[in-house]
C-alpha cells in the first residue's frame, strides 16, 4: 500500500517528497531545553511551538515545555515587539524559569523583528539573577541542525567571558544527540579525569525520572554559571563536524578559547578518537575500566562478524549521526551503499568519500547532502535508488519505515527522529558502551530477518 | 472551594476558566474563541495545522506546503486516518522556500513544484497549503493555483492558511473554503437519497464502522469528509439530501455552506457512546424522513447496547467513581466523553478544549460532575494544578498531554490522532472502556505511589 515511490529516477528542483530534516527552530528548541531552568521561547505563529513541542514529545515521550509570542495578523504587520515584551512579562509571572531562550522563526525572520534591539529594551526588565537570550534562527536556511548550533552560540554570545583565570576546564560541544548519549559521554569524560563543562545537556531534562512529582524545570541541563565560564575553559572540544565546529569557532572568536572538532565517537575509531583527545587533555592512562569496554566491544565485533560482511546499508539522517553510522558499519565489514542528509552539509560528503577510501570499498557507494539551493536530497530520492539497486539495512529514524516496509528491508531505528518506538532515548549510540548496542540491534535486524525469511528447511537452532 | 489554582493562572487566562460550584453559571460565562495570551504555554496549535487536519485524510490528493520545510516535516502521516484505496496523502510534499525565494519571491518554485508533480506524478487534484511566510513575501498562490489548474488541466487548490491569521479554527474554516472551490462547479440538481458524513477522520478506521451501521439501517451514504475520502467520491456530495456532522468544531462551516451552495441540510450527530451512536442513528433517519431507516435504527441500536451491557457491568466495578480530567479539541468531543465517563459511573472533574464555542460550554457545565472546573486553551500548568487539586485518576487528551499525566502519575487514554483502537460507535464503546480500564488499572502505578510514601516515610508499607 505504501508503495507508491515510482522505479524511474525523476529529476526535481523544486519538489521535496519525504524529507529528511526539519527547520532551524525545533533546534534552537532543543538546544535550549539542555540548559538548566531555561524556557524555550518562539518568537512567531502558535503553530510553530505547537509543533515543536510534539515532534519534541513524540521522540522522547517527555513533557516538553516551550512558550510562544502567538503571532496575530497585527504582529504580522506592525512588528513582534510588543508580544515579546507581553510574552516575557507572562513568562516570568507564571513559570519563573532562570533563563529564557527566544529563538526566531520563518514569519519574524521575514517580517524583520530585530531581536538584539528588542532584548536591549527587555533585559532591564528582568528581576535580577534572570536572564534573556536570544539567536536567529530562520527556517528559510540549513535545517534543525544550524538552529540547534545557533542556539548553543546564542547562549555564549549572550553569556560567556572570559575573566582571565583559566578554569581548568574543558569546553565539550556534544552536537544533538539524546540524553544517554550524553550520560555515556559524562561517564567518559568523568572516567578519563577530564573535568569538562558540556553545552547543552539534556540528561535529566528530557528524560526525567517518573516520581509521580513534576516540575517544569527538572534537576538536568547546563547552568548559566557554566555557560559564563566556558569563556574561561583550557580548550574546546566539538563533537560533529557540521553540527559543532561553529561553536568552537565561536568561542574561541569570543572568549579565546582554542579548540578542535572531530567526528560524533560513534564506532570503534571515531571513539578511539574522542579517548584519545580526552588524554590529551588529563595527560592521564587511560583507565582498565574504558581499555575493558573496548575489549567487550571487539569481542561482540569477532563474534557477529560472518553476518554483517558485506551486507548492504543505507544510512539517513544528520549529517554527523549518518557519519559516524557509516564510520561503525564500515568497521563491521558492511558497505554503506547510500548515506544522505537532507541538511545542507559542506563537509559531509568529503567526510563520507574518505571513509568509503580508507575501507577500500570498491562498490559504488553514494553519499549525498542536500544543499542550500537544492534540498531534494529526501527520503523519497533514497527510496529511488533502493528500488533500483536493494540493500538489506535501513539505519535511520522512523520516518523510513514505509520504505522498509515497502521493499520488506529491516530497519534498525537510530538518531532523530524515532518516534514509533519507546525507550531508545534512555541508551547511548556514542562510546564503546553505544557502539557494542549498535553491534547487537544490527546483526538482530540481520539475523531475525533469516529466521523469518529463509526457507523452512534452512531454520537454524543455533546461529 | 478554595480556589488554590489561581496561583498559578495569569491574569489574562482567569476569564478562560470556570469553577462550576462558583456561580460561574450566572455570570457571562466562560471566555472562548480568543487568541492564545503571548507567553502562556498554550497546547493550541494554528491555521495551518487545523486545516491541514481537517484535508489531510483525502487519500488521493497531493497536499503540496508551500512555505519552508518544517510545518510539511511536522504534519508527514501523522495522523492515523486510514485509505481503503490511495496512501498519497502519507506522503509530505513541500516547496521547501529557502533564503533567495524568500528574497525574490516562491511563485516560481511553486510552479516549478506544481509542473514536476503534474508532468511526473499523474496528478488530479493539488491542495497547495499557503503558510505564515507567503503572503508576507508576496507570493500570490491564488494566481498560481488558478494558472496550474488551467496548464495541465487538473484542480490545483489554494488553502489559506498562515499560522498567524487566527487560530485553529480558521484552519478549519479555510479547509471547508478549500472543499467548496473543489464542490462548486459540480452543482447538480438531481438528487440521490443519501447522506454525506462530515467531520470524522476514519482515525483508527471510524468512518467504515458508522457506514457500515447506516448500511445496516439501509442508509446510503454518498460521500465522507474527510476519512477515507478521494477525488472522485467527493465530487458526488452535491447530490445527498442531508450532511451529517460528526466533528462539530471543524464541519459545522462547511455543512452551513453546504446548505447555502447545494439546499442539503444537516444535522450534528455523535458516535461516541451508546447513547449519543444510538440516538444518532434515530435521529438520522428522523431526518430523512425514512420509517423503515427509523424502525431499524431503533433495533439495531438496542441489539447492540444489549449486547454491550454486560460487557460494561464487569467494567463498572473497576471503574465507579474514578475521577476523570479531559482536554481535547473540540467541545463537541468534550461532551460526547462526559456522557460515557457518567455511563462507566466516573466523575468528570476536569474539562478543557482548545477551540469550544460558547453554547459548548454551557453543555459541558450542565453534564459535568457538581465540583468541575471548565478551561478554555489551557496551558499545562493549568492542567497539572487542577488535575492535582481534584484529585484525577486518568487523564484523556492528545499527544502533548501524555507525559504530563504519566510524570504526575495517572493513567492515560488518547482520544485524538494517536488513538489506538477506534473509538466511535458501539465497537468503540468496547475499545474505549476498554482502554480506560487497562490504563487505570494497571499495576505498575503502584510503584509511583510507593515511592511516594517512601519519601513521606510515614504510609509506608514496605
Amino acid at each position: 500500500m505504501l508503495n507508491y515511490t515510482p522505479k524511474e529516477m525523476v529529476e526535481r528542483e523544486a519538489l521535496v517528497i519525504n524529507p529528511c530534516k526539519t527547520c532551524q527552530p525545533v533546534g534552537a528548541l532543543y538546544a535550549a531545553l539542555g540548559v538548566h531552568g531555561c524556557l524555550p521561547h518562539s518568537h512567531g505563529s502558535q503553530g510553530c511551538v505547537a509543533f515543536h513541542r510534539m515532534y519534541l514529545t513524540r521522540h522522547f515521550k517527555d513533557p516538553i515545555q516551550a512558550s510562544s509570542s502567538s503571532f496575530t495578523e497585527g504582529a504580522s504587520v506592525f512588528g513582534g515587539g510588543s508580544n515579546l515584551k507581553t510574552a516575557v512579562k507572562n513568562i516570568f509571572d507564571l513559570y519563573d524559569p532562570d533563563i529564557v531562550a527566544v529563538h526566531t522563526t520563518c514569519l519574524s525572520e521575514t517580517i524583520g523583528d530585530d531581536l538584539n534591539a528588542l532584548l536591549i529594551d527587555i533585559t532591564p526588565t528582568l528581576s535580577e539573577g534572570k536572564y534573556i537570550v536570544h539567536a536567529n534562527t530562520p527556517s528559510y536556511f540549513g535545517s534543525h541542525i544550524h538552529g540547534f548550533f545557533n542556539m548553543v552560540n546564542g547562549f555564549m554570545k549572550y553569556l560567556s567571558v572570559s575573566t582571565g583565570t583559566s578554569n581548568g576546564k574543558l569546553a565539550l560541544f556534544p552536537g544533538w544527540l539524546n540524553p544517554g548519549d550524553y550520560r555515556e559521554l559524562k561517564r567518559l569524560m568523568t572516567q578519563m579525569n577530564v573535568p569538562f563543562i558540556m553545552l547543552p545537556d539534556t540528561d535529566g531534562t528530557v528524560d526525567t525520572p517518573t516520581t509521580g512529582e513534576y516540575t517544569m524545570y527538572e534537576k538536568g541541563g547546563t547552568t548559566i554559571e557554566e555557560i559564563k565560564s566556558l569563556g574561561d575553559c583550557k580548550s574546546s572540544l566539538g563533537i560533529g563536524l557540521t553540527i559543532s565546529a561553529p561553536s568552537v569557532g565561536f568561542l574561541d572568536k569570543k572568549c579565546k578559547v582554542k579548540g578542535d572538532t572531530i567526528p560524533y565517537p560513534i564506532g570503534i575509531d571515531a571513539t578511539d578518537a574522542f579517548i584519545l583527545k580526552l588524554q590529551e587533555f588529563s595527560a592521564e592512562e587511560v583507565p582498565a575500566s574504558v581499555e575493558n569496554q573496548r575489549g567487550h566491544l571487539v569481542d561482540m565485533m569477532v563474534d557477529t562478524h560472518q553476518y554483517t560482511y558485506e551486507k548492504k546499508v543505507a544510512i539517513y539522517g544528520d549529517p554527523d549521526f549518518v557519519i559516524g553510522m557509516m564510520a561503525l558499519c564500515l568497521e563491521l565489514g558492511m558497505i554503506p551503499k547510500y548515506c544522505i542528509t537532507g541538511t545542507p552539509s559542506l563537509t559531509f560528503e568529503q567526510e563520507g568519500k574518505s571513509l568509503l577510501e580508507k575501507y577500500g570499498v570498491k562498490e559504488e557507494c553514494k553519499v549525498q547532502a542536500a544543499t542550500q539551493l537544492n534540498t531534494t536530497t529526501d527520503l523519497f530520492l533514497l527510496h529511488q535508488w533502493i528500488k533500483n539497486d536493494a540493500v538489506d539495512l535501513l539505519i535511520g529514524g522512523t520516518h523510513g519505515k514505509h520504505i522498509a516496509r515497502a521493499e520488506d528491508i529491516p530497519l534498525v531505528r537510530a538518531g532523530f527522529d524515532v518516534i514509533d518506538r519507546y525507550c531508545h532515548s534512555y541508551f547511548p549510540v556514542v562510546g564503546y558502551e553505544g557502539a557494542m548496542r549498535m553491534v547487537e540491534k544490527i546483526t538482530n535486524a540481520l539475523m531475525d530477518y533469516q529466521d523469518s525469511h529463509c526457507e523452512e528447511k534452512d531454520v537454524e537452532m543455533v546461529m | 472551594m478554595g480556589k488554590s489554582g489561581e496561583v498559578n493562572v495569569l491574569d489574562e487566562r482567569k476569564q478562560f476558566i470556570l469553577f462550576k460550584n462558583d456561580g460561574g453559571c450566572s455570570g457571562n460565562g466562560i471566555k472562548c474563541d480568543s487568541d492564545s495570551v503571548s507567553g502562556a504555554v498554550s497546547q493550541r496549535a494554528c491555521v495551518y495545522c487545523g486545516a491541514r487536519v481537517v484535508l489531510n485524510p483525502i487519500t488521493d490528493a497531493y497536499h503540496i506546503v508551500h512555505g519552508p520545510i518544517g510545518c510539511s516535516s511536522y504534519t508527514w502521516d501523522i495522523r492515523g486516518s486510514l485509505s481503503s484505496d490511495s496512501d498519497l496523502y502519507r506522503n509530505s510534499f513541500c516547496t521547501d522556500l529557502r533564503e533567495t525565494d524568500v528574497i525574490f519571491g516562491g511563485e516560481k518554485k511553486l510552479i516549478a513544484a506544481i509542473d514536476e508533480l503534474a508532468t511526473k506524478q499523474e496528478a488530479k487534484l493539488i491542495f497547495v497549503y499557503a503558510t505564515c511566510i507567503v503572503g508576507v513575501i508576496g507570493d500570490d498562490v491564488e494566481a498560481v493555483c488558478k494558472n496550474m489548474s488551467k496548464k495541465h488541466g487538473i484542480r490545483v487548490i489554494p488553502v489559506k492558511s498562515p499560522g498567524f491569521s487566527g487560530n485553529k479554527s480558521t484552519g478549519y474554516k479555510m479547509a471547508c473554503n478549500a472543499i467548496m472551490q473543489l464542490l462548486l462547479p459540480y452543482r447538480i440538481e438531481q438528487k440521490i437519497e443519501g447522506v454525506n458524513i462530515l467531520g470524522d477522520f476514519n482515525l483508527a478506521g471510524e468512518m467504515w464502522i458508522i457506514k457500515n451501521y447506516l448500511d445496516k439501517i439501509g442508509v446510503n451514504v454518498v460521500s465522507t469528509f474527510t476519512g477515507d475520502a478521494n477525488y472522485k467520491n467527493m465530487l458526488e456530495a452535491p447530490k445527498a439530501t442531508l450532511n451529517i456532522v460528526q466533528c462539530a468544531g471543524s464541519s459545522v462551516y462547511l455543512a452551513n455552506r453546504m446548505e447555502e451552495e447545494f439546499s442539503i441540510p444537516f444535522i450534528k450527530v455523535s458516535f461516541f457512546g451508546v447513547e449519543d451512536t444510538s440516538s444518532s442513528l434515530v435521529r438520522i433517519a428522523e431526518a430523512l424522513k425514512n420509517e423503515e431507516a427509523k424502525k431499524k435504527a431503533i433495533a439495531f441500536s438496542n441489539e447492540e447496547s444489549l449486547k454491550l451491557e454486560g460487557f460494561l457491568d464487569r467494567y463498572r466495578k473497576n471503574l465507579r467513581g474514578k475521577k476523570v480530567a479531559i482536554y481535547v479539541g473540540g467541545g463537541f468531543k468534550a461532551i460526547s466523553l462526559i456522557k460515557q465517563f457518567n455511563f462507566m459511573g466516573m466523575k468528570t472533574v476536569v474539562v478543557g478544549t482548545q477551540t469550544g464555542k460558547k453554547d459548548d460550554y454551557e453543555i459541558i457545565e450542565q453534564l459535568a460532575s457538581e465540583d468541575a472546573v471548565i478551561l478554555d486553551d489551557a496551558n499545562p500548568a493549568e492542567l497539572e494544578t487542577f488535575i492535582k487539586e481534584k484529585g484525577a485518576d486518568i487523564l484523556v487528551g492528545g499527544v502533548k498531554e501524555r507525559p504530563l499525566a504519566y510524570k504526575l502519575g495517572i493513567a492515560f487514554c488518547d482520544h485524538n490522532h494517536e488513538r489506538k483502537h477506534a473509538l466511535a460507535g458501539f465497537e468503540g464503546v468496547d475499545n474505549f472502556t476498554r482502554e480506560i480500564n487497562q490504563s487505570i488499572n494497571n499495576p505498575m502505578w503502584q510503584y509511583i505511589k510507593e515511592n511516594k510514601t517512601l519519601e513521606c516515610g510515614k504510609e509506608c508499607s514496605l
